[in-house]
């Protein structure tokens, strides 16, 4: 069940029942065993700026902290000592808001796997260890400031046709067209996208196909997203190639990196979908009207 | 009109007359309509991209009006409706078990210890139904049964099965439902998006909401936006006790700047401690983490029966448990309202049975609901809130009982408003957790998505018509005028201010600080020494923090420092009015415990003679007590009684 398979203070044998007693020596194991790490963070004072990688020996690190705490620590230190801290984007720390975006160690969200950088903690690192810091790498996706960059390209994607064209008011009963249970789960699990960007930092082309496809998947698998299918895939995809992402060559990266485990068989599924609305499908001729 | 904004320490709140269950509908048949033409010609500001701000945007741009919607954050996706997890209220009887709109109206009346407004929560509980339709129509995935229908799970503080839910991510796939919502819209040129933009003021014009200046937090610009009405939806002030369930940018921000421009803040001290949070570890913590009030439809809350005990708990056997809730209230058992909850975990380790190494937490057990459903269902119901449990304390919680502590999580308390969702400023128009009608001292589990969506989705988008109504001819609102020039210059002066003080303190050591006085003086229990002193001590703070603060780097770029900088500023005046409502109101009541005020049994024991009203507070100056405004509170349809739940 642990995520933190390198971790220096995993007990892996014993960890499910350590409690009381036997947690509370672990609690002051943890205190007085502390981390000294050297940082290496991108530093860019502003989009139009050269960054740099920028040493930052840190010391008296919990194992118990997670990383953006411990981020917490290095920029408190910054601001007394006059610097600038290091920019960031974060909000909810728990994994949910999608905001947190750091590129460590040549990974988005870091070592461990279903988790985002917030949820990453320091014990999955060792005293001594150095830890390469970046921001996520795409052109879709240019750096703002330090590890800040502009996502504001998925909110196109979804403007342009993530959505099922309902208006406020009064729709019918919830309960008036049943659902399978097993397509209403897989809509679920692609529901699930948190917008971070993960998907585009891991893979080699920078390809955002595992966010737009989980979007077309989500909606395209209920009975009421289906009406909209066709033009959906369509104007979703365009969006996407317009905004600069690359193509997908199936190497699963994003996958493996998707903090929410979004599958790629939502790739495939996005895949077919496109390729039928895009040869059957033209326009009607007729705009407007009503009487 | 107007006459109830004038300076009078009585609030009215504008109730329709007539029957309860007619009010709603009745007063949506004769407010004022605007025609699709005029619609055009009039421009609305929404501050926030929660729930509440998002379904609102969304609602009033299909409607026709032109929306400018502004978030802090990246991307409107992201407002912190995102990490609600349990789920959604609605008197649906989908259960068959007997569940009505008056059922959903007199638990949320009674939840709130009786000091929310009648006709808000009855017109809550009616729109309820709708808002799974919505939602459903959206293409929302809330959990079905093998029979494609929906599924419910019950919370704390009913008899029913009503909440609709998506596994432990309710609050994000309601707030992607009204974000693609909004999406639409912004396509379609209904809505100008603002990402990472900040309120830093509302402009009045000849006393009426007219704009706001925000700042740009990407290049550091300073802006003025115009319209003729201005809705904040900007959610709680949970973060003034620095460690809460709360985002870390979740911010008072927005509607302080409302409440020094005149604006009555309510209820400030109505804050909601939630009973199951994970504790905390360190001094390095940042924020808690919340788990789910669903997770005591089946977990069992004990702690040991001997003072100190030291085992293993699964050691413990069963007959020296106390599963003190199932003990104190046998009727509710584990699903007491949370506020309950709270002080029971609060007494049981203040009396020395705590566990854990900090003997600050009590269990949250599994095993029975293990043994009785097997792992896999205890797993389809709560996989992701066990595995998040794992992440962040590194213990198997199907193996060995959570431990939990009660944390701040939602606040009560918000601008006033009127049964039109309108503050006592015209125009300035408050909805979701940003105000405070329907929740009273003590919200219900699953209860703050209901009305989130509901201000947005189904009572705003008709009562801002009738305010509307007058402004079909005003024309589009000049930024060119002195009100928007005195309020930029205000709000530049005090950035200025920030960034120049040379001081040697960061942020976070003055937000810390303030944070640690309200919890323990104005948190789950308070007492009129303590407030007084707190009171002081904030001061102190505030004026500490003008002098000694330092803030790094410049205005003209993302300056994240400076962020926090304006919100903690914020955040200790927020801090000095709680304590001051905690100290007037001198009575318990759902999460507002006065020590002075409880039962023989330790029960919240109310005022109803003295105290049954809303205490709308009016801003008087940095460091000066603010005045009392008051709105007497009638039932007319229910008789106030002490809160059961034995």
């Amino acid at each position: 069940m642990c995520q933190f398979e390198n971790g220096a203070f995993q007990k892996k044998e014993s960890s499910n029942f350590d409690f009381s007693i036997s947690k509370f020596s672990n609690y002051q194991i943890f205190k007085l065993v502390t981390m000294n790490l050297k940082l290496k963070i991108w530093r860019q004072k502003g989009p139009k700026d050269n960054g740099k990688m920028v040493d930052y020996p840190i010391s008296g690190i919990s194992p118990d902290m997670s990383f953006l705490e411990m981020m917490d620590v290095l920029n408190d230190q910054l601001v007394e000592k006059g610097d600038l801290p290091v920019a960031f984007d974060h909000d909810c720390r728990e994994g949910i808001c999608g905001s947190c975006s750091m590129y460590i160690n040549g990974e988005p969200h870091g070592p461990g796997r279903g988790i985002t950088t917030c949820q990453l903690h320091m014990r999955s690192f060792t005293d001594g260890d150095t830890i390469h810091i970046e921001p996520w790498r795409a052109a879709a996706f240019p750096v703002i400031k330090d590890l800040v960059t502009d996502r504001s390209a998925f909110d196109r994607i979804i403007q342009a046709g993530g959505f099922i064209s309902v208006n406020s008011g009064s729709p019918v009963d919830a309960n008036a067209i049943p659902i399978d249970k097993h397509d209403s789960d897989r809509a679920f699990d692609a529901a699930t996208c948190i917008g971070c960007g993960a998907c585009v930092a891991a893979c080699k082309n920078a390809s955002a196909m595992l966010f737009t496809s989980a979007k077309v998947s989500h909606l395209s698998l209920l009975p009421q997203g289906q009406v909209e299918a066709r033009d959906r895939v369509l104007a979703m995809i365009n969006q996407m190639d317009e905004e600069g992402f690359g193509n997908c060559t199936n190497t699963g990266a994003c996958e493996v990196e998707c903090p929410k485990g979004i599958s790629i068989e939502n790739i495939a599924r996005m895949n077919r979908q496109y390729l039928g609305a895009a040869i059957s499908y033209s326009p009607p001729k007729a705009t407007g009207g009503g009487d | 009109m107007s006459e109830f904004r004038e300076k009078t320490s009585i609030v009215d709140a504008r109730v329709p007359e007539g029957p309860l269950a007619n009010k709603w509908s009745e007063h949506k048949n004769h407010v004022r309509l605007v025609s699709p033409g005029n619609k055009r010609r009039i421009d609305v500001i929404v501050v926030g991209t929660g729930l509440a701000g998002a379904s609102a945007a969304a609602s009033l741009a299909e409607m026709g009006y032109n929306v400018k919607s502004f978030c802090f954050q990246d991307s409107p996706r992201r407002a912190h409706s995102i990490a609600a997890q349990g789920g959604i209220n609605a008197a649906k009887n989908y259960q068959n078990d007997g569940d009505s709109t008056y059922r959903l109206f007199y638990d949320t009346i009674k939840g709130g210890d009786y000091r929310s407004r009648e006709a808000n929560v009855y017109r809550l509980a009616e729109v309820s139904a709708s808002i799974i339709d919505q939602c459903v129509a959206q293409g929302v995935p809330f959990a079905r049964d093998y029979g494609g229908l929906l599924d419910n799970r019950s919370f704390g503080g009913v008899q029913v099965s009503r909440t609709f839910y998506a596994r432990g991510q309710t609050g994000q796939q309601l707030l992607l439902g009204a974000y693609s919502a909004m999406s639409r819209m912004i396509a379609k040129g209904g809505i100008k998006m603002y990402n990472r933009h900040e309120m830093l003021d509302v402009v009045l014009v000849e006393g009426k909401a007219r704009g706001i200046i925000a700042r740009n937090l990407r290049t550091g610009e300073i802006e003025r936006h115009s319209a003729h009405a201005v809705v904040l939806a900007t959610g709680g002030y949970g973060n003034v006790f620095f460690l809460s369930t709360n985002a870390m940018g979740s911010n008072v921000t927005a509607a302080w700047k409302a409440h020094k421009k005149g604006a009555l803040f309510a209820n400030p001290c109505f804050t909601q401690i939630h009973p199951t949070c994970i504790p905390v570890s360190g001094d390095h913590q940042s924020k808690l983490t919340l788990m789910s009030e669903s997770l005591r439809n089946d977990g069992r809350i004990w702690v040991p029966k001997k003072k100190g005990d030291t085992r293993k708990p699964i050691d413990i056997p069963e007959e020296e448990r106390d599963y003190y809730l199932e003990r104190r209230y046998p009727a509710f058992g584990n699903l007491v309202p949370r506020d309950v909850a709270s002080r029971a975990a609060k007494e049981r380790c203040d009396a020395g049975y705590g566990v854990g190494a900090s003997k600050m937490a009590v269990y949250l057990d599994f095993k029975d609901a293990i043994n009785r459903m097997g792992e896999d269902v205890v797993a389809s119901k709560y996989g992701n809130l066990f595995q998040m449990y794992e992440k962040i304390t590194d213990e198997n919680p199907y193996k060995t009982p959570m431990r939990i502590y009660p944390a701040v999580h939602y606040t009560m308390g918000g601008l006033w408003v009127d049964y039109n969702l309108m503050s006592n400023v015209e125009g300035l128009f408050v909805l979701g957790e940003a105000n405070f009608s329907d929740h009273g001292a003590n919200r219900l589990g699953a209860s703050a998505l209901m009305q989130g969506l509901a201000d947005g989705y189904f009572v705003l988008p008709y009562t801002i018509g009738d305010y509307l109504a007058d402004d079909i001819r005003t024309g589009a609102i000049s930024t060119q005028t002195s009100e928007f020039d005195a309020a930029e210059k205000e709000v530049k002066n005090r950035l200025h201010q920030l960034l120049n003080n040379g001081g040697t303190k960061a942020v976070d050591y003055y937000h810390k600080k303030l944070g640690k006085i309200i919890w323990e003086q104005c948190g789950m229990s308070r007492n009129a020494e303590g407030l007084k002193q707190a009171i002081a001590d904030i001061n102190a703070i505030r004026e500490d923090f003008w002098k000694n603060v330092r803030v790094p780097g410049t205005e003209g770029e993302l300056n994240q420092e400076l962020e926090k900088a304006g919100r903690v500023a914020d955040f200790i005046e927020l801090g000095a009015l709680m304590c001051q409502d905690a100290l007037d109101r001198n009575e318990s009541c759902g999460g507002h415990f006065r020590e002075e005020f409880q039962t023989p049994e330790g029960e919240a024991l109310r005022d109803d003679d003295n105290y049954a009203y809303v205490a709308a507070w009016e801003y008087q100056g940095a460091g000066m007590p603010a005045r009392l405004h008051k709105e007497e509170l009638h039932y007319e349809n229910i008789k106030m009684v002490q809160r059961s739940y034995k």
